[in-house]
C-alpha cells in the first residue's frame, strides 16, 4: 500500500498523469501527422485505393507542373506584397495611434475590430463593398471618372485585390505589436534626440525604428508564414480564378488531396511549403541578427 | 532625461544640453497642456485611418438593414429610407443559422474548456515537476508550434476518419483539445508565480492536483483569460478544418454555413449582410468585454481569426 502511494505520489508519475492527456492529443494530431505527410509525399495513393511507392516521383514531377509553378509565383507574388505593405502601414498606423488625443480610444477601436473578424466573414464583407455594379466602391469611382472595375472578377486585379482585402484584415495585428513595442521606447532617448536637434522625421527613422526592430522582425517572420499559407479568401472568393489568376500553393494542394484525391503528390506540395517556409523563416532571422538591435 | 546619451549622438558637454533643455523647458510645457484642447494635427492622418477600418462594417451593417430593392440600386443607397430589421429573421426561417450558431457554440465552448484544463495541467507539470522525459518531450511539443496546418491537414484528416469523427462535431473538437500554444504560455505563467505557497502545501499533505486546482489555478486568472479568448477567436473563426472534415450542413459551423448561404443567396444582399453580422457578433462582443486580454494574446501569440 504504501509502496503503491510512494509510485503515485512520485515526480515521474504525477507529472506524466498531468502532461499525458495534452501530450498524447498533441502527439497524435500534431507529430504523427509531420511525420506521415512525409510518407505520404513518397507514395501514389488517393486515400482510399492501396497505395504505391514511388520514390521521388512526386518531388520530381513539381517542377514541371505548369499550375504548380503559377501557384508558386502567386504565393510568392502575393506575399512580397502582403508582408512589407502591411508591416510597413502596421507602423505608420501604431505611430500616429501611440498619442493621448482626443478619440484615441475609438480609432484604436476601429483598427483593432477587423483583426478578430473571420476570413470568411471579411470577405463577405468586402465582396459587396467591391461589386462590380452595386458596390460602393465602384461609385466612388465613378464619381472621379473611373470604373467600374471587376476586382476580384478580374484576372489582372484579383490577387491585388485579395492583397488589399487581407492588409485590411491584418493591418491592427501589426498595431498591436507595434504599440506594445513603441511603450518600451523610453522616453529618454526621443527627448535626448530632441536635444540634439532631430527633426520628427530624423526622431522616427533614427531613434524609433532601431528601437522597434524585434517587434519588426517579429512581424516580417510572422506576416510571411501566414502569407504563404493563404487559403480561406482564395477559396471563398475566386477559387483559383478567373482562369488560374489566383490559383495559390495552398489552394492547389487543398484541391489535389480533397477535390481530385491525388493525396500523394499534394503531400509532396506540403511538404515543399513547410521546407519554404522554414528556410525563408530562418534567412529571416539570420538576416535579421545582422540589423535588429536587441535592447540589454 | 537631460543628462542621458545615446550611443552615437553628436558629443555635447552635459551644461550646453542643460542649458538647451531649460530654455526651451518654458516654452514646452504649456504645449503638452493645450495637445489635450486643441485639434491635433494626428487627426489629419488618424481620421481617415479610422474611415477605411469602419467602412466595410458599417456599410454591411447599413446594407442588412435595407429592403433588397435598396440593395440593388445604382447610387447606392446610403441611407436606407425604411429599417427593415425583418432581414435578420429572415436569415433565421431561410436557413438552419440556428442550428448553424448553436454547432460554433459547442465546438467552441467545448474546445475553450478542453485547452484550459489539459494545458494547464500540462502546463504545470512541464513547469513544476521533474518528470522522466520532459526537457524532449516538451521541445517536441513547441516544435509543432513551427507547423503549419497545412502541412499535415492530410494526414490529420485521415486519422480522424479512422476514429469514425468525419462529418461529426467531434472530429472539429477532439483534434483541437489540446494546443501546444495554450500548453506554453501556461508553462510561461506558472514559472512567475512563487514556489513557497505550493511547497507550504505540498508539506502540508496536498497532492500535486490538488495544489494546482487549489492553490496555483486560483492565482492564474490573467493566463486562463488570455488562453480562453485565443481559442475562443480561433475556433469561432476556424474555416479550413470544418471544410475539409463536415459535409452535410446540419453540422456546419458558421463559417462554412455562410459560405453555401452566400451560394444560394448571393444576390440576395441584405439577408448575406444580416447573416454575416449576426455571425462575427458573438466575436465582436466578447472582444469588447476582454479587450485587455485579446491585445495581450494576440500579441503573444501571433493567433489570429
Amino acid at each position: 500500500m504504501t509502496r503503491v502511494r510512494r509510485i503515485l505520489e512520485s515526480d515521474n508519475f504525477s507529472g506524466w498523469a498531468l502532461a499525458f492527456p495534452a501530450v498524447f492529443l498533441i502527439f497524435v494530431f500534431g507529430i504523427v501527422p509531420i511525420v506521415w505527410s512525409a510518407l505520404l509525399s513518397f507514395q501514389r495513393t488517393n486515400l482510399l485505393s492501396p497505395s504505391q511507392w514511388i520514390g521521388l516521383a512526386n518531388y520530381r514531377a513539381l517542377p514541371s507542373d505548369p499550375l504548380f509553378r503559377q501557384s508558386v509565383v502567386h504565393s510568392l507574388v502575393y506575399t512580397a506584397l502582403f508582408v512589407p505593405l502591411s508591416v510597413a502601414g502596421g507602423l505608420f498606423a501604431a505611430v500616429a495611434l501611440n498619442r493621448r488625443i482626443r478619440g484615441i480610444f475609438l480609432y484604436r477601436t476601429a483598427v483593432f475590430v477587423p483583426v478578430v473578424l473571420s476570413t470568411i466573414a471579411t470577405a463577405i464583407m468586402f465582396l459587396w463593398l467591391l461589386d462590380p455594379n452595386f458596390g460602393l466602391i465602384n461609385f466612388l469611382l465613378s464619381k472621379v471618372g473611373l470604373g467600374p472595375y471587376g476586382f476580384f472578377d478580374s484576372t489582372s486585379g484579383a490577387l491585388y485585390s485579395i492583397v488589399g482585402m487581407t492588409i485590411w484584415g491584418w493591418i491592427g495585428f501589426d498595431v498591436i505589436v507595434y504599440l506594445a513595442a513603441l511603450q518600451g521606447v523610453p522616453a529618454s532617448l526621443i527627448e535626448a534626440a530632441e536635444i540634439d536637434g532631430a527633426r520628427a522625421w530624423g526622431k522616427f527613422r533614427h531613434v524609433t525604428v532601431p528601437l522597434l526592430g524585434p517587434a519588426t522582425l517579429f512581424l516580417v517572420v510572422w506576416s510571411t508564414i501566414n502569407a504563404l499559407q493563404l487559403f480561406d479568401e482564395v477559396y471563398f472568393l475566386t477559387r483559383g480564378g478567373p482562369g488560374t489568376a489566383t490559383y495559390v500553393v495552398v489552394y492547389y494542394l487543398y484541391n489535389l488531396a480533397f477535390a481530385q484525391g491525388i493525396a500523394g503528390y499534394a503531400a509532396a506540395i506540403a511538404y515543399v511549403l513547410l521546407v519554404a517556409i522554414m528556410a525563408l523563416t530562418l534567412i529571416q532571422l539570420w538576416v535579421g541578427r545582422r540589423w535588429v538591435h536587441y535592447a540589454s | 532625461m537631460t543628462g542621458d546619451t545615446i550611443p552615437g549622438a553628436r558629443p555635447a558637454s552635459r551644461d550646453e544640453a542643460d542649458a538647451r533643455a531649460a530654455r526651451r523647458r518654458p516654452r514646452r510645457e504649456p504645449r503638452e497642456q493645450e495637445r489635450r484642447f486643441l485639434f491635433s494635427p494626428w487627426h489629419l492622418v488618424l481620421i481617415p485611418l479610422a474611415v477605411v477600418m469602419l467602412v466595410p462594417m458599417v456599410w454591411m451593417l447599413v446594407t442588412s438593414l435595407e429592403t433588397l430593392n435598396e440593395t440593388r440600386h445604382f447610387p447606392p443607397v446610403l441611407l436606407p429610407h425604411t429599417l427593415a430589421p425583418g432581414n435578420y429573421a429572415q436569415v433565421l426561417q431561410q436557413a438552419p443559422f440556428a442550428r448553424w450558431f448553436m454547432n460554433t457554440l459547442i465546438v467552441t465552448v467545448v474546445t475553450v474548456a478542453g485547452n484550459l484544463l489539459l494545458c494547464a495541467m500540462a502546463g504545470y507539470a512541464f513547469a513544476r515537476i521533474k518528470f522522466f522525459g520532459r526537457e524532449v518531450v516538451f521541445i517536441l511539443v513547441l516544435a509543432t508550434l513551427m507547423i503549419p496546418f497545412q502541412v499535415v491537414m492530410i494526414p490529420t484528416f485521415i486519422i480522424v476518419k479512422h476514429l469514425g469523427l468525419i462529418n461529426t462535431l467531434g472530429g472539429l473538437i477532439v483534434p483541437n483539445l489540446a494546443q501546444a500554444f495554450g500548453i506554453f504560455l501556461f508553462r510561461q505563467f506558472f514559472r512567475t508565480l512563487p514556489v513557497e505557497l505550493e511547497e507550504a502545501a505540498r508539506i502540508d499533505g496536498a497532492s500535486r492536483i490538488g495544489v494546482l486546482f487549489r492553490i496555483v489555478l486560483p492565482l492564474s486568472g490573467p493566463v486562463l483569460a488570455t488562453v480562453a479568448v485565443i481559442t475562443f477567436l480561433y475556433t469561432w473563426n476556424d474555416f479550413l478544418w470544418p471544410l475539409i472534415t463536415i459535409y452535410s450542413p446540419d453540422n456546419m459551423t458558421l463559417q462554412l454555413g455562410l459560405t453555401t448561404f452566400e451560394g444560394t443567396h448571393q444576390t440576395v444582399t441584405n439577408l448575406l449582410m444580416a447573416a454575416n453580422v449576426m455571425s462575427l457578433l458573438p466575436v465582436v462582443l466578447l472582444f469588447f468585454l476582454a479587450q485587455r486580454y485579446f491585445i495581450r494574446g494576440i500579441a503573444s501569440t501571433g493567433l489570429k481569426g
